[in-house]
C-alpha cells in the first residue's frame, strides 16, 4: 500500500438543484498513474478540478498528502503550488512567451530569482522538446507544441503530482502521439498523475489503476487492462463498445 | 409598358444626381463668395504672422491636450479601481461602485463640472486645487472615471476563465493573477474603446470654457471664442472655424487609429 498522493472521501458537488457528483471515493497513491474514463458528462473534470479546489466541493474531504485542502486553515495557494494542471484547451498566457510562461509562476510563487527561474524553464522545455520555441508567443505555436509548453509549465513549478483534464482531445489527431509521449516519459519517472482521457491505448500502457465513471458515480476500477478487456458492469461495457 | 426595374432605378439615380448638382449650382450663384470669405476664413485672422494661429496653437492646443491628458490618466486610474470594485467578491465595493458609476453616467460632465467649481466652495468653503480648471478637470475625471470603470469591466470580463484558472492552479495569489494575467490581456482589449474615450475627453475639455480660467490657461474654444471679439478677425467666425480644423487634426487620425485597431484586433481573433 503506497502512501496517498490525493484521497477523495464522500465527495458530493452540485450546481443549485444538479449533482453533478454523488459521493466519490477516490484514491491515488504516491507514483501513481490514475486514468479515468467516462462518458461526457459524468463529471470527470468537475472531479479534477475539485482536486485542487478550483471548483469548490458541496460536501466531502479531499486530502492532498495528508492534508486537508477544505480546512481553512490550509493556505490553498501552496498546496496548489505542488499540484501543476494541464487543460484541455492549454490556457497558455498569450500576452507571454513561452519563457515568461513557465517563469511567471517560479517567480510571483516560489519567489526564485530570475536565473534560476530560467534554467528550471529552460530545463523543462528541453524535457518537452521545444528549447527552440523559449521566444516564441503561444499563438504561433501549433496545439500540440502549446500543451507541451503547457505540461512544462506546470512541471516548473516542481510539482509533487499532476492533473490532466483530458489533454489531447483539443488536438489534431497527428500532434496526440508528442503529448503523449511526454506524459509517459513522466509517468516512467515516477510522477503522481490523475489522467482524464479518451486515450485507451494511453490508459493500458500507462496507467496503474483505471477509473471508470457515469453520472456523477465511480462505477468500476482496477487495473487498466482488467477493466478495459473484461469490464464488470454492464454500464462499462457499454460505455466500452462505443469507444473502443 | 417597358419599364424595366433596371431602367426605374437608373431614373431614380439620374434625378438625384440633378437635385445635387442644382444644389450646388444655385448655391454658387445666390453666395456672394467675398462676403463668406471675410467672415469665416478672414485674411487678417488666417495670417502666419500676426493672425490667430500663435494663440490658437501655444495656449488652446497645448492646453486642451494637457487637459485631456489629466483627465484621461486620472479617469482610467479610478475607473480601474471602479472595474476592480465591481468585479470585486466582496459586495459592498459592488454596490457602491455600481451606484457610482451609475449616478455619474446619468449627468451631464457640465453640472458635475460646475459643482466642483462653484457648488463646492460654496455649499463647503474648500476649493479643490488648481483653481477653476482644477476643479473642472476635477469633474471631468470624476465622469470620464465611471465611463471607463465599465469598458475597463468589460475587458476584464472578456478575458477568458481558463486565464485566471492556469494562474490559480499555479499557486499565484488572487492579486498577482489580476496583474500579471488578467489586467495586461484585459488592456489590449480595450485599447480602441479607450482610444474613443480619448477623443470623446479631448472634445469634452471645451466645456473648460464654460467655467472660465485665466488667459494662460485657456484650453481651445476658450481662445477660439476671445478671437470672436478680439484680435485681427474680431467679428468674423474665422477662429472658430481655425479651431475646428485644429481638433479634427487631433481626433481624425485618433479614430481613424481606433478604426484600424478594432479591424487587427477582429483579426487577431481565432
Ligand atoms: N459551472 C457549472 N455550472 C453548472 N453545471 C455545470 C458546471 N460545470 C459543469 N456542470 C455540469 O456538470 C456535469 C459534469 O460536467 P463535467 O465534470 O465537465 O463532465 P465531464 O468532464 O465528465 O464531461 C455536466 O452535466 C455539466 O453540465
Ligand atoms: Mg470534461
Amino acid at each position: 500500500m503506497t502512501a496517498s498522493a490525493i484521497e477523495v472521501r464522500g465527495l458530493h458537488k452540485h450546481y443549485g438543484h444538479h449533482e453533478v457528483l454523488k459521493g466519490i471515493d477516490f484514491h491515488v497513491g504516491a507514483g501513481q498513474v490514475v486514468c479515468v474514463i467516462g462518458p461526457s458528462g459524468s463529471g470527470k473534470s468537475t472531479l479534477l478540478r475539485c482536486v485542487n479546489r478550483l471548483e469548490e466541493p458541496s460536501a466531502g474531504e479531499i486530502l492532498i498528502e495528508g492534508v486537508d485542502i477544505c480546512d481553512r486553515r490550509t493556505d490553498l495557494d501552496e498546496v496548489r503550488s505542488r499540484i501543476g494542471m494541464v487543460f484541455q484547451q492549454f490556457n497558455l498566457f498569450p500576452h507571454l512567451s513561452v519563457l515568461r510562461n513557465l517563469t511567471l509562476a517560479q517567480r510571483s510563487v516560489r519567489r526564485r530569482s530570475r536565473e534560476e527561474a530560467v534554467e528550471v524553464a529552460r530545463r523543462n522545455l528541453a524535457k518537452v522538446g521545444l528549447s527552440e520555441k523559449e521566444s516564441a508567443y503561444p499563438a504561433h505555436l501549433s496545439g500540440g507544441q502549446q500543451q507541451r509548453v503547457a505540461i512544462a509549465r506546470a512541471l516548473s513549478m516542481n510539482p509533487d503530482m499532476m492533473l490532466f483534464d483530458e489533454p489531447t482531445s483539443a488536438l489534431d489527431p497527428e500532434l496526440v502521439g508528442d503529448v503523449l509521449a511526454v506524459m509517459k516519459e513522466l509517468a516512467q519517472e515516477g510522477m503522481t498523475m490523475m489522467v482524464v482521457t479518451h486515450e485507451m491505448g494511453f490508459a493500458r500502457e500507462v496507467g496503474d489503476k483505471l477509473v471508470f465513471m457515469d453520472d456523477g458515480v465511480v462505477v468500476e476500477e482496477g487495473r487498466p487492462a482488467e477493466v478495459l478487456s473484461n469490464p464488470r458492469h454492464e454500464r462499462t461495457q457499454s460505455f466500452l463498445s462505443k469507444v473502443l | 409598358m417597358g419599364v424595366t426595374r433596371r431602367q426605374r432605378a437608373l431614373l431614380v439615380q439620374g434625378a438625384l444626381y440633378a437635385v445635387l448638382a442644382a444644389a450646388v449650382v444655385a448655391l454658387a450663384l445666390v453666395a456672394d463668395w467675398p462676403v463668406i470669405k471675410e467672415n469665416f476664413w478672414n485674411s487678417g485672422g488666417i495670417s502666419w504672422a500676426d493672425g490667430n494661429w500663435g494663440d490658437l496653437i501655444t495656449i488652446g492646443i497645448v492646453n486642451t491636450v494637457k487637459y485631456t491628458a489629466i483627465a484621461f490618466a486620472g479617469g482610467l486610474a479610478l475607473g480601474l479601481v471602479l472595474a476592480l470594485m465591481r468585479l470585486s467578491p466582496v459586495a459592498p465595493y459592488r454596490w457602491l461602485a455600481t451606484a457610482y458609476i451609475e449616478f455619474f453616467r446619468g449627468l451631464p460632465a457640465l453640472v458635475v463640472m460646475i459643482f466642483m467649481s462653484t457648488g463646492l466652495p460654496i455649499a463647503f468653503g474648500w476649493t479643490p486645487p488648481g483653481g477653476t480648471v482644477g476643479a473642472g478637470l476635477i469633474g471631468l475625471v470624476m465622469v470620464a472615471g465611471a465611463y471607463m470603470a465599465e469598458t475597463l469591466r468589460a475587458g476584464i470580463q472578456a478575458v477568458p476563465k481558463g486565464q485566471t484558472e492556469a494562474a490559480r492552479s499555479l499557486g499565484m495569489r488572487p492579486g498577482a493573477t489580476t496583474v500579471k494575467v488578467v489586467l495586461p490581456q484585459a488592456f489590449r482589449i480595450v485599447i480602441p474603446p479607450l482610444t474613443n474615450e480619448f477623443v470623446l475627453l479631448i472634445k469634452d475639455t471645451a466645456l473648460l470654457f464654460l467655467l472660465g480660467a485665466a488667459a494662460s490657461e485657456r484650453e481651445l474654444t476658450s481662445v477660439a471664442k476671445d478671437f470672436l471679439t478680439s484680435g485681427p478677425s474680431a467679428g468674423t467666425a474665422t477662429s472658430l472655424i481655425q479651431a475646428a480644423l485644429l481638433y479634427l487634426a487631433i481626433t481624425l487620425p485618433l479614430t481613424q487609429l481606433v478604426a484600424w485597431l478594432e479591424r487587427r484586433q477582429r483579426k487577431a481573433v481565432r
